[in-house]
């Protein structure tokens, strides 16, 4: 029975639901703007990265290291990307 | 401003009026040619429809040559414009709209289709495989690109062409500045074209990654084909940014946003932010592939293993990562401060190292080689000079303080130009006379190619080395008129020769494709060239299913060790293949793309949501089609192997 019942999707799916009950709730308290946007980044990002290893089994074929690879090249450049507009749009006249 | 008013051409000249008619009278004699030789079966049995690598690959090709006359036209125009001072050749909007297609048509609708054309047809063929891993997939990123490129191409006829420059910088682009449809044409024409090279990306890394031949891992992969997967990972990350880029310019242009205005919180600079962050690393999706045929062209020529094959593959992830981490370096004097501009200049000049290890691997690959100086070999020569020079002036403009001399300049005209010619032209015609007769089953000539090599050669220095000077001097790229005085005539007449001599060269590459194709010997076997990869191992011109056997490879020089040591490439009998089936759905699909696109640009809702409902309504019949393709049976193969004189079993 233990291996038929997909525990590790359940709590995903339970955790995940906790994620977004936790961004809305950004909504309803009044909070800091800088606050807010905190916690929405932080779980918007373990959100992602629950969905894509737990259900889209992104480690689970002999494909993982190529799919790991990209996301993190993925990841590295979209950093890079979004901190550089900052530097050439904001901060680089301050 | 009436209905009609806009399809008008807003600054209308005699040759623009000659062009219309020039283009309706071609479109009469295609359409009179394929009813009268009924060959509206064949086209679309054996082309529209076809989702074989080769044969999308060839149809890349020939987009490519057409648009390269496009463009060459263009660049013809400008530098006899700018030959004499005070000319009067063109006006000041005549020259704005002829430099902005110029760049656009060279870049995206020339360059990419020839790499993609390139790609397309060897790098199957390379790894072994059938065909590409989502064929029809292919063929929609084929058609889209072409959509795309043929909407882009009816702009100086209705309603006028982009003037903003290919960078179609804001405001400049934006509504109050730029009144006619001409920078609709840009944004729309170019995002079609690109959702194709984003699906292009996506199929060769997945074709890469899991359809190789046995045996060959990624470090025996031949040095092409690991140049097309770095290009693709870049499409892949790069073009998304264009895609929104575009998406958002859209916007601001037909829905009134205020993404790229200087009004209610929009950030003009965010666009050039936004070109440059997808800009750069499309430079090097344009001479990663350029890299990977010169590494195979030197060392089939040279008769050597390409030197340092490892560090080749290293630069080659160096650079793609170095790639997205340069783009404000075209905008030096934007304005954003010391520290900033410090930092993507040492980024920039980062990058010039494993460019560098490059050029000196493959020096080391023609050191005591039994070098052999056949077109492709000369051209790949010719590359490493000229490409140097070009690519030294480019760390120059790489120095941010340096830079506030040069920016805007004919300097900068010379510099890239001299990067992308040797780069990407002198690739792309290497790789199109290597790769010929596996296309065609037949060779160019080398007589005549040698000639064209050197008219374009010489062409290419003659056009723009004067520009450094001038540049320097204080010419500013993009003006269409200067006076005496200035001093600039001299050096712009001497470009104006270079460009008449690349025009000969260009000329000579059409003639020598005519001559070839009355006079060249069919009967040259499957591998010319005495070439080391898979895909001289088929037969020439290559069979619907590439291989009749697999082949089995255990080196990273397949062909080569098959024929000098004996390896064993094709074992076991054959097998029925399984092929997939053509089907009409992506040409008409980027159809009525390309009308979707058309009643955007002209602001036409009503056509553009029927055809955005047609566009779904393919995507949904994709979605529940059941195609299992077809089979060869072994008898078949047999019959088709036994034709070309003896089946390797």
């Amino acid at each position: 029975m233990k291996e038929l019942f997909p525990f590790k999707q359940v709590m995903g799916f339970v955790f995940s639901l906790v994620l977004t009950v936790v961004a809305v709730s950004v909504y309803f308290f009044d909070l800091s703007f800088a606050l807010g946007m905190t916690i929405l980044l932080v779980t918007a990002f373990i959100q992602a990265a629950l969905q894509l290893v737990v259900f889209m089994h992104a480690g689970e074929t002999e494909d993982k290291g190529a799919i790991y690879a990209n996301l993190y090249y993925g990841i590295i450049i979209a950093l890079v990307t979004v901190f550089g507009t900052l530097l050439a749009m904001i901060w680089g006249y301050m | 401003m009436e209905f009609f008013d806009r399809f008008a051409i807003p600054h209308p000249s005699p040759l623009i009026y000659a062009s219309m008619v020039a283009i309706g009278l071609t479109v009469i004699a295609i359409i009179a040619g394929l009813t009268y030789f009924k060959k509206w079966g064949y086209l679309w049995r054996e082309w529209l429809t076809t989702v074989d690598h080769k044969r999308i690959g060839i149809m890349y090709l020939l987009s490519a040559l057409l648009m390269l006359f496009r463009g060459g036209a263009d660049a013809i125009m400008m530098r006899a414009q700018l030959s004499v001072p005070e000319n009067t050749l063109l006006d000041a909007q005549h020259y704005n709209e002829i430099f902005t297609t110029h760049g656009v048509v060279m870049i995206i609708f020339m360059a990419m289709p020839f790499i993609m054309a390139l790609m397309n047809f060897v790098v199957p063929l390379q790894i072994g495989a059938r065909d590409v891993a989502f064929p029809r997939l292919n063929a929609l990123s084929f058609w889209l690109f072409f959509m795309g490129a043929m909407l882009f191409n009816i702009s100086f006829v209705i309603g006028g062409s982009p003037d903003a420059g290919w960078t179609s910088y804001f405001p400049l682009a934006g509504n109050e500045l730029s009144t006619s449809v001409g920078t609709n044409y840009y944004m729309i024409a170019i995002q079609i074209a690109g959702l194709g090279t984003l699906m292009t990306g996506i199929n060769f890394i997945v074709t890469i990654f899991k359809m190789r031949a046995p045996g060959m891992t990624l470090m025996k992969m031949p040095m092409f084909t690991w140049s097309a997967l770095i290009t693709n990972i870049i499409i892949v990350f790069a073009f998304p940014v264009l895609t929104v880029a575009l998406a958002m310019g859209t916007m601001d242009r037909l829905f009134g946003t205020h993404f790229f205005a200087t009004t209610n919180g929009g950030m003009d600079m965010l666009w050039a932010n936004l070109f440059w962050v997808w800009g750069h690393p499309e430079v090097y999706i344009l001479i990663l592939p350029a890299f990977g045929i010169y590494s195979e062209v030197i060392s089939a020529f040279a008769r050597r293993n390409l030197y340092g094959y490892k560090s080749m593959v290293g630069s080659m992830v160096i650079i793609s990562l170095l790639s997205f981490f340069v783009w404000v370096h075209h905008f030096f004097t934007m304005g954003q401060g010391a520290l900033t501009n410090s930092i993507f200049s040492i980024t920039t000049m980062a990058i010039a190292v494993p460019t560098g290890i490059k050029i000196f691997n493959w020096l080391f690959t023609l050191w005591k080689g039994k070098i052999e100086v056949t077109v492709p070999m000369l051209y790949s020569l010719g590359f490493i000079p000229i490409f140097t020079i070009g690519g030294v002036t480019g760390v120059m403009l790489g120095m941010s303080a340096a830079d506030y001399q040069y920016h805007n300049t004919m300097f900068l005209v010379a510099h890239f130009h001299l990067v992308i010619i040797p780069g990407v032209v002198f690739a792309m015609i290497a790789g199109l006379t290597y790769w010929w007769p596996k296309m065609f089953g037949f060779m160019l000539n080398e007589r005549i190619g040698k000639w064209t090599f050197w008219f374009i050669a010489i062409g290419t220095c003659v056009a723009f080395f004067p520009m450094f000077i001038s540049g320097l001097d204080g010419q500013a790229r993009r003006m269409y008129t200067y006076s005496e005085s200035t001093g600039f005539g001299i050096w712009n007449m001497l470009s104006f020769f270079g460009a008449i001599l690349l025009a000969i060269g260009f000329a000579l590459i059409v003639y020598n494709i005519y001559y070839s194709i009355r006079y060249a010997s069919r009967d040259i076997g499957d591998d010319p060239w005495n070439a080391r990869s898979l895909e001289w191992a088929t037969h020439n011109p290559v069979p619907d299913y590439n291989f009749a056997i697999t082949p089995e490879v255990s080196s990273s020089e397949g062909l080569w060790d098959a024929k000098k040591r004996g390896h064993t490439l094709f074992k076991g009998p054959y097998k029925e293949i399984h092929m997939p089936s053509n089907s009409g759905v992506p040409f008409i699909m980027s159809a009525i793309f390309f009308v979707f696109g058309f009643a955007m640009i002209f602001s036409m809702w009503i056509v553009a949501i029927i055809s955005a409902i047609g566009i779904f309504a393919c995507m949904a019949h994709r979605s529940f089609e059941q195609d299992h393709g077809y089979h060869i049976s072994v008898d078949e193969i047999k019959q088709t192997e036994a034709k070309f004189g003896g089946a390797k079993e």
